[in-house]
């Protein structure tokens, strides 16, 4: 049979390219819009060029939140990932009562809107009436006045995330730990491995799969995390609690930079599509690794 | 090395089993010689896997004791036991090398580096996996993996058995035969015992020197391969193994023989004398066991379906309402529509209710 190249083919794909420009392409070329111009009112206006983008590349105060995020993210997946590992383990290995009941209770913090998260947090951590804040402040007699101090800030946020997203973490683990059949146990029983070699051996690289899939996810959330602290701390106190979209917001919203906020948003979407793309190959590479070698 | 006694032993899934139909195994006794090569034969379901797992103590059975050369070892664990076991779907260490995989078992026991290794690189030679040793475990072909599953049951020297739970099924036909020579040939070198579960009948018979027969968590059978295909105790073995399997057809003694469906078929004297005066009686006849001929004396029957299958020809006989199968030597003609059976009576049977008479 002979094959001949019909360029008409590509009308195919126009439906998903309408698509796509409709939800994507389009919504975004208004932000590139924006972060090329200087815009007074809607009828003066003004070709700036490269000029926001050169601007917020060397703002300080976007600078310093860009660090603050890498360390809010790897800060993240060094605390959620084992410690999520951790609860998957101890979690009950056979359907029945108990296993459902865990899981409600592992999941509920998954099921609670972002912003009412945040605000359970700032009366869970109120000193006067709140039950964490109050014990700390009380009964172990530390100061605690989150709003002002910026470590405790940063703690505050810290566990405000790591309680809201490592049952995600949980659940992807006990879902990997749950596929190891049988009788990997039981071979590992009859080898005489130890709990800590069944653990290395055998439930880590069965995990894998799904922990890559876990690093990815809480990687971009975690990098692109907005609600929780923003009702928490405001991005307070000062700056020290301001990560990339609370900045963006503040820029956006309060001080009304569309063309600078723009430039931002840019930047910002750049840096999430490189480090998930990188991430993504690095991880894709391990586990090549692991078939050919 | 041990002789392995089951004593009374019985198992059910269930927390509180009332009737017979509660338990996967039905309480039995059982001895399995020092250095044998025994089948567990089964359809599925019938209770083989549960056998297995209460030998090598992954399962605490519900009654009874299990004992090694004369030590109750009813609640010791595997690792105790020093039992091997090869599962039906390769268990390998991903991220182990082959060499590692093969060594773990030893390292876990704090056995000595040079041992481990000399240990090692004999029994990779022996499955033939010297070139892979160094090699990702995880990258090889089924086949391969299953090799390195049983290698970890066979670096252990001192093991008191070896238990297969049908390790074949991943594996291609012909590289099964392969394997299962090699297991023959394990077995001669280390004199093991080897306990072997399968639903195919092909593979146990091969394979084992002691063959038992299970069916709905009882042991029906237990003996050679040729005592199973000549004397079945039971209906049930009877029919499972021989492919097609035994023919059963009620019949009713008279005079020096029996009567099935108005016809006579002559019984020897000693079978006739064994047989209780009970309703229940089947004669049992092996289809490789029945003449068939065109004309002559014999039991008169009609001819239908014949199936060629190359080395013999199977055909369908019917007699009133039974059938039986008979196998025919390939250059044999066979008359299209009536021909004459004759058992040798060497081989006929006689069962009661089921259970062999004689």
């Amino acid at each position: 049979m002979q094959k001949w190249q019909d360029e008409r083919a590509w009308f195919l794909v126009i439906p998903v390219v309408l698509l796509v420009a409709f939800n994507a392409l389009i919504p975004l070329m208004t932000v590139v819009n924006y972060s090329v111009q200087d815009i007074f009112d809607p009828t003066h206006r003004m070709f700036v060029g490269t000029e926001w983008f050169r601007e917020m590349l060397l703002n300080t105060r976007l600078q310093n939140a860009l660090v603050r995020q890498f360390v809010f993210s790897a800060m993240v997946l060094l605390i959620e990932l084992p410690l999520g590992v951790a609860i998957a383990l101890t979690m009950p290995r056979r359907s029945g009562w108990g296993l459902s009941a865990v899981l409600v209770i592992v999941a509920l913090p998954l099921l609670i809107p972002w912003n009412v998260i945040g605000t359970i947090w700032v009366i869970f951590l109120r000193p006067d009436v709140g039950l964490l804040g109050h014990f700390i402040d009380h009964t172990l007699g530390i100061h605690f006045d989150y709003p002002t101090l910026p470590m405790q800030a940063w703690i505050s946020v810290m566990m405000m995330e790591v309680w809201h997203w490592t049952p995600l973490v949980v659940l992807l683990a006990y879902a990997g730990l749950r596929s190891i059949p049988d009788a990997y146990y039981q071979a590992a029983s009859i080898d005489a491995a130890s709990r800590w070699a069944v653990f290395w051996y055998i439930q880590l690289p069965k995990m894998r799969g799904v922990l890559t899939i876990a690093v990815l996810l809480r990687f971009m959330d975690s990098f692109l995390i907005y609600t929780e602290p923003f009702v928490l701390t405001g991005g307070g106190p000062g700056d020290t609690t301001t990560f990339l979209s609370i900045y963006l917001v503040k820029l956006a919203v309060g001080e009304f930079d569309v063309g600078k906020a723009a430039a931002f948003s840019i930047i910002y979407f750049l840096i999430v599509l490189l480090f998930s793309y990188v991430f993504y190959q690095v991880l894709l590479r391990a586990q090549r690794g692991v078939v050919v070698r | 090395m041990a002789l392995i006694v089951f004593e009374n032993i019985a198992h059910s899934y269930l927390r509180s089993p009332e009737r017979m139909e509660d338990y996967a195994l039905r309480p039995m006794n059982l001895t399995w010689r020092h250095g044998g090569a025994y089948a567990l034969l089964g359809p599925s379901g019938s209770g083989k896997t549960t056998l297995l797992n209460i030998i090598s103590g992954l399962l605490r059975p519900t009654a009874g004791r299990v004992l090694f050369d004369g030590r109750d070892v009813t609640d010791a664990s595997t690792v105790q036991r020093n039992i091997a076991q090869v599962f039906q779907f390769p268990v390998i260490y991903d991220t182990m090398t082959v060499f590692d995989n093969l060594a773990f078992p030893l390292r876990n026991r704090g056995v000595a580096a040079a041992e481990v290794r000399s240990r090692v690189v004999e029994v990779a030679e022996m499955l033939e996996l010297t070139k892979n040793l160094q090699r990702r475990a995880s990258g090889l072909a089924a086949d391969e993996k299953q090799k390195v599953s049983l290698g970890r049951g066979l670096v252990r020297s001192d093991v008191s058995a070896i238990l297969f739970d049908e390790p074949l099924t991943v594996v291609d036909p012909n590289l099964k035969w392969r394997l299962r020579r090699k297991l023959k040939e394990i077995h001669k070198r280390y004199s093991v015992t080897l306990i072997y579960v399968t639903h195919d009948q092909a593979e146990a018979l091969t394979f084992a020197d002691r063959v038992v027969v299970m069916h709905e968590g009882s042991v029906l059978q237990q003996g050679s391969p040729q005592e199973l295909f000549e004397r079945p105790t039971d209906r049930f073995v009877g029919y499972f193994i021989g492919s097609p399997g035994m023919n059963f057809l009620p019949c009713r003694l008279s005079g020096d023989g029996a009567e099935v469906a108005g016809q006579f078929v002559p019984l020897a004297a000693a079978l006739r004398t064994k047989a209780p005066q009970a309703t229940g009686l089947e004669i049992g006849i092996r289809p490789e066991a029945i003449g068939l001929s065109g004309s002559g004396s014999g039991l008169a029957v009609e001819i239908g379906d014949v199936e060629h299958l190359g080395t013999r020809k199977i055909a369908t006989c019917r007699l009133g309402v039974h059938e039986i199968k008979v196998v025919v030597p390939p250059e044999q003609p066979i008359a299209s529509e009536r021909g004459v059976l004759n058992f040798n009576p060497a081989m006929t049977r006689l069962y009661a209710d089921g259970r062999l008479v004689g």
